[in-house]
């Protein structure tokens, strides 16, 4: 079977990197609609870590040894790739971290500490992942500070204009998601940014589900932070980045303290190492950084404006066959959209949903996403979201639309 | 598969509720929430002499969640305290104890026992009986 999508994208070709899409699930061939949870792995991703396991594990850093010596190398060299992926200007300016959660509680630490006091004010989003909420709370709570937060319009739409009456000269920082994990809305970082910058105010962007589906370059955002996960980008998990001008970082103290961020310690004084590793306490997860280097390596061969197509009509698709249903309804109606559909099935509640899909092999995720805020904006406890990669067909689409029928069916 | 989790008369419980309401002059009242899913149940019940009388629940949830606790709620009308210490650890161990017949008469709650076969939906039908439970505990340690 060869199907290719409308644009000509060898989709079938693909999913032959895939090991894991070959499986039977319940009887039924795997429709994976969940990668916006965590992406699936190439077999080059895979193969990366276990060639790193068996060939060349040792410690980085430190080592004088032959294999030290390679792990270093490929370790430095993996970051190098990553940090062009994103366009960072210079490598040390991108630090290793287990994801996005570490990264935003790296910033909100070290950051926090030295810049954020009481009354000083934070904006974030009412469309945020709990990792880019709780970690400012917490600030909140240890400084005195105050989060603000942008509303959103029915359709999920950041309102600009409130975002723009919130920025005052206690604003300290903006932690915005670049594409919501929900609602699938793509945000105006660019214009985000340069907003706040006009007012002096750095501005974090939460690149998460961003970074898989559309092309980041961070000198073209001109954003002071920006984070990501691997997991979610072809890679291991455990692995993430938090990229940050260096203006910033060499004004941050560390986040942890350890081995390898230090330059000298005495018991009277410490010296930092410098950038980045004053940031990357202790060992790192060194196969994992190798995993997602490859993962990267992986994903720019696809060609990540020809995935971004490609998605695109399967959101298209799917957002013409579900909302073709009678009795479902689509949450998250933003112009700019990509990765994902957030749906309800009248009557029927999203766990209920997730059970009978899964009966059918169609893998989605059901409940409220870690952004309890967004779905009390909406009146909702739980939504059900299909979430999308390149290594999706227009088929599974067809298969997922099965499924819901027979939802419909149980709870007619 | 499907069906034998959905089955008509669990559909019933969760389209139609009987014991779906607040019970005023509830003298044990619980409140749980999976922080998971965002599941919510409050279970309310009147014990009068020793003897619960009434029980009701109000639920933000899946199906499961609500079938098992209409059903839990006609179930342990007119129990005495060792009657419900007995049903709730019955229905709990038909969910996660060995594969066995329950050894009280769960009724129609036995019907839940399929939800074995769905792993991550136990905790949905376990929620309203750990509520009860619990409920059921803060009462008892009140004078
Ligand atoms: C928008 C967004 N931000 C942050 C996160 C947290 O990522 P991680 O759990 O990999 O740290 C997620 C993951 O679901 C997400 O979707």
């Amino acid at each position: 079977m060869t199907q290719m999508s409308k644009n000509g994208f060898p989709v079938e070709r693909i999913r032959e990197d895939f090991p894991i899409l070959k499986q039977l699930i319940h009887g039924r061939p795997l429709v994976y609609l969940d990668s916006a949870a965590t992406s699936q792995k190439p077999q080059s991703v895979i193969d990366a870590v276990v060639r790193y396991y068996r060939e060349e594990n040792a410690n980085i850093h430190r080592g004088i040894h032959y294999l030290s010596e390679r792990a270093t190398a490929d370790y430095e060299a993996a970051r190098r790739h990553i940090a062009r992926f994103i366009n960072a200007p210079d490598p040390r300016e991108t630090i290793f971290v287990r994801g996005t959660t570490e990264a935003i509680n790296l910033v909100a630490h070290s950051y926090g500490r030295r810049f954020i006091h009481a009354d000083d004010e934070i904006v974030i989003s009412a469309m945020e992942h709990h990792s880019n909420i709780v970690p400012w709370q917490l600030l909140c709570e240890q400084t005195g500070a105050k989060l603000r937060v942008i509303p959103i319009t029915d359709d999920g739409e950041l309102i600009v204009d409130a975002y723009a009456k919130l920025l005052n000269s206690r604003t300290r920082l903006v932690s915005v998601v670049h594409v919501s994990n929900v609602l699938g809305t793509i945000n105006p970082v660019k214009r985000l940014v340069e907003m706040a910058h006009s007012m002096h105010i750095p501005v974090l962007l939460d690149g998460a589900q961003a970074v898989p589906h559309v092309p980041v370059d961070v000198q073209d955002l001109d954003c002071d932070f920006y984070a990501f996960s691997g997991h979610k980008l072809f890679g291991p998990t455990g692995i993430g980045l938090l990229y940050g001008k260096t203006a910033w970082l060499d004004q941050m103290p560390p986040f942890q303290g350890g081995g390898d961020m230090i330059s000298t310690v005495s018991f009277e004084r410490t010296t930092y190492n410098s950038l980045p590793y004053k940031f990357e306490a202790g060992t790192p997860n060194i196969a994992g950084t190798i995993g997602l280097g490859a993962a990267v390596d992986y994903f720019q061969g696809v060609g990540v404006e020809a995935a971004a197509r490609h998605e695109h009509d399967l959101l298209d698709y799917a957002t013409e066959v579900l909302a073709a249903i009678p009795g479902v309804r689509l949450l998250g109606n933003a112009p700019e959209k990509t990765g994902c559909v957030s749906f309800l099935v009248d009557g029927v509640h999203a766990h209920d949903v997730g059970t009978i899909l899964d009966q059918h092999g169609v893998a989605i995720r059901a409940g409220h996403h870690c952004a309890m805020p967004l779905m009390e904006r909406y009146g909702l406890a739980a939504t059900a979201r299909a979430s999308f990669a390149f290594y999706n067909t227009l088929d599974e689409i067809n298969v997922l639309a099965e499924a819901i029928d027979e939802v419909k069916e149980v709870f007619s | 598969m499907t069906q034998d989790l959905y089955r008509q008369v669990i559909l019933a419980h969760y389209r139609q509720p009987a014991n779906r309401y607040k019970l005023d002059g509830a003298n044990v009242a619980g409140y749980s929430h999976n922080p998971l899913c965002g599941d919510e149940i409050s279970v309310y019940a009147r014990i009068d002499s020793g003897r619960l009388t009434e029980a009701s629940f109000e639920a933000r949830g899946c199906s499961i969640v609500q079938a098992s606790a209409d059903m839990m709620a006609d179930c342990v009308r007119g129990q005495t305290r060792a009657d419900l210490d007995a049903t709730i650890t019955a229905f709990e161990s038909m969910l996660e104890g060995p594969d066995e017949e329950p050894d009280v008469a769960l009724g129609d709650l036995r019907l839940l026992r399929e939800v074995r076969k769905f792993p991550v939906r136990i905790k949905c039908a376990l929620l309203p009986w750990k509520t009860l439970r619990d409920a059921l505990g803060k009462s008892n340690s009140q004078p």
